[in-house]
């Protein structure tokens, strides 16, 4: 079923003057209202009057999450305080997570957004959709709240965490729609099934998983441990939060971007030349209907490719293949991205710590586990063992706290940590996604 | 008074500590008493040996983390209830004790054991005023 089938279903033609209506309207907007637009449009030489159409989109600069960094915290709002009536922010450093406000439209849009792809994912307004995303500053619990309450389902608002308990919601108030990243979906099904609850017996149709990168294989052993039909779902706080594209139930093969909102585009992460369909490369946003936070040719590190194939679910909006992998070194760890950068601050925070670390990443059953291995230098060595467990545990804690992540800490000896090179070797990642 | 211990840190993985043995062996060190202290996933071993200087040296050229702490090495008399009068006597003092092991030989009479303290100055004097004898480093490293 298509909730807005309107502009879901919109012919290419008519889809493209909205498109360029809404674009030119948020490129004067973001010129007029963020100085930080202002002078990267000034330094290439270009007014907004320079776009013609939307071919002329390439023209205009790049935006990257360090821009947001360098513009923390309100830098990059395009409406006065007063009218943001929400604020989200991805984990990040100390004083450096990339926040993100919504005005009132903004939110309705974004509810929108996601009552399209709930029920692109098999949900109607009969369902009760178990959301266990988490709720907070993370996109994921409350932007698949609010579109499972514009869609009229009944949500659970279960969020993360508190895995038995979920289990017993499950059984006892028969949800049907489960929403949640894969991984956790996967650790819900081991726990039912350590509580002798049989996970296909419960009345799951549908589950809509997000936020983490997962392959085809891992779709197929969700749906047979899970018994339910497992669709995927794509978005990032910067752009808006989950919703910004949605694979249908039905084909199953590649997210239909939302283009009446997001103007997508494939580079070479490289040079920055725009690829054509079907070439992959790092995808590039556009928001176009965005108030209080536009953001234009938005850089995701994300690579993946788009179709502009029909799909047989009536959708005529462009597919992207399910994400690939980074242009960059970032990491997702249960939902949650992690830089390596960031793991370095927490340890330059720290007196005596050198920051000669490496980040290993392993799935232990179902669950993604970080595990970061610091070298032990003069300086933090002790003869006593509890000191170094001291530090073990204090690194433990600051990661958790600046980043909300759970890692592993092992003092390692000096040297451990493979060198490619002269390179230290920041990051290994052993899951088999 | 003073007795200098070197300590290593070692990753719990199998043949580190032969590769220290082995290093000490090399730099013809002979080690004194030694003490393995560990968790599931490092251990650090303390060491006293005849040359302490010789045997830092070595270990951090062979890559090793090693550090150096001042311990004491007290005779304890070598008969039932002896190691409880000191415990005692310290106890009482308020000195902590942070770790402890036996040294290999005896002097005579006495059993030797280092220890490391919280208050290493006051333990000092609080020992010697009760007559416990505390063997100087010298004396430790050529016992």
């Amino acid at each position: 079923m298509i909730y807005d089938i309107e502009y879901e279903t919109m012919p290419r033609e008519a889809l493209e003057a909205i498109q360029f209506r809404r674009l030119k309207a948020t490129i004067e907007r973001g010129y007029a209202s963020v100085p930080f637009y202002r002078q990267k449009f000034e330094a290439a030489g270009i007014t907004p009057g320079d776009i013609q159409s939307l071919d002329d989109l390439p023209r205009l600069p790049f935006t990257t999450k360090q821009d947001l960094r360098d513009n923390y915290p309100f830098g990059m709002f395009a409406v006065p305080m007063e009218n943001v009536v929400r604020i989200h922010a991805s984990s990040g450093t100390t004083g450096q997570p990339t926040v993100v406000g919504y005005t009132a439209r903004d939110v309705d849009t974004w509810a929108g957004l996601m009552a399209r792809s709930l029920m692109a994912g098999g949900a109607t307004r009969g369902d009760i959709i178990h959301n266990a995303y988490g709720y907070g500053l993370f996109t994921g619990g409350l932007g698949a709240h609010y579109g499972a309450e514009k869609l009229g389902a009944s949500v659970i608002p279960v969020s993360g965490g508190n895995t038995k308990r979920q289990v017993v919601i499950m059984k006892d108030f028969g949800p049907t729609i489960l929403t949640a990243t894969p991984s956790y979906a996967l650790h819900l099904a081991e726990v039912a099934d350590e509580m002798g609850v049989s996970f296909p017996d419960l009345k799951f149709k549908y589950g809509i998983f997000g936020a983490e990168p997962w392959s085809e294989r891992m779709r197929d052993e969700i749906e047979e441990k899970l018994g339910l039909v497992a669709v995927d779902i794509y978005g990032l706080s910067e752009v808006i939060g989950p919703g910004v594209a949605m694979e249908c139930y039905e084909a199953k093969k590649g997210l239909h971007i939302f283009e009446d909102h997001f103007i997508p585009e494939i580079i070479d992460p490289q040079t920055g030349e725009v690829l054509p369909y079907g070439e992959t490369g790092e995808l590039v946003f556009t928001s176009i209907t965005k108030e209080a936070f536009p953001v234009i040719r938005y850089r995701t590190r994300d690579i993946t490719a788009l179709s502009p194939e029909p799909c047989i679910c009536g959708r005529t909006m462009v597919r992207m293949n399910k994400v690939s992998g980074r242009s960059d070194d970032m990491l997702i760890i249960r939902g949650v991205n992690v830089f390596p950068s960031q793991i370095e601050s927490v340890l330059m925070e720290m007196k005596h710590i050198e920051p000669h670390y490496q980040l290993v990443v392993d799935r232990e059953g179902q669950l993604d586990i970080l595990t970061v291995m610091v070298e032990v230098s003069e300086a933090m060595f002790s003869d006593e063992v509890k000191t170094l467990q001291g530090m073990e545990q204090e690194i433990t804690k600051n990661i958790k706290d600046y980043l909300g992540v759970s890692a592993k800490v092992k003092l390692v000896e000096p040297k451990a940590i493979a060198r490619s090179q002269g390179k230290a070797v920041r990051v290994i990642d052993n899951r088999q996604i | 008074m003073h007795a200098e211990q070197i300590s290593v840190f070692l990753e719990n993985k199998a043949g580190r500590l032969c590769e220290v043995t082995g290093v000490l062996s090399e730099a013809q060190v002979n080690i004194r008493a030694l003490a393995l202290a560990d968790t599931s996933d490092f251990g650090v071993l303390r060491l006293i040996v005849d040359d302490t200087e010789k045997a830092k040296t070595a270990l951090k050229t062979a890559g090793f983390t090693v550090g150096k702490t001042d311990v004491l090495a007290v005779e304890v008399p070598d008969r039932p209830g002896g190691l409880h009068e000191i415990l005692d006597l310290l106890q009482s003092a308020g000195i902590n004790v942070e770790y402890m092991y036996a040294f290999v030989n005896v002097t005579g009479e006495n059993a030797v054991m280092i220890f490391r303290f919280d208050e290493t100055e006051k333990a000092i004097t609080t020992l010697q005023e009760k007559g416990f004898k505390i063997l100087d480093g010298q004396k430790v490293y050529s016992l």
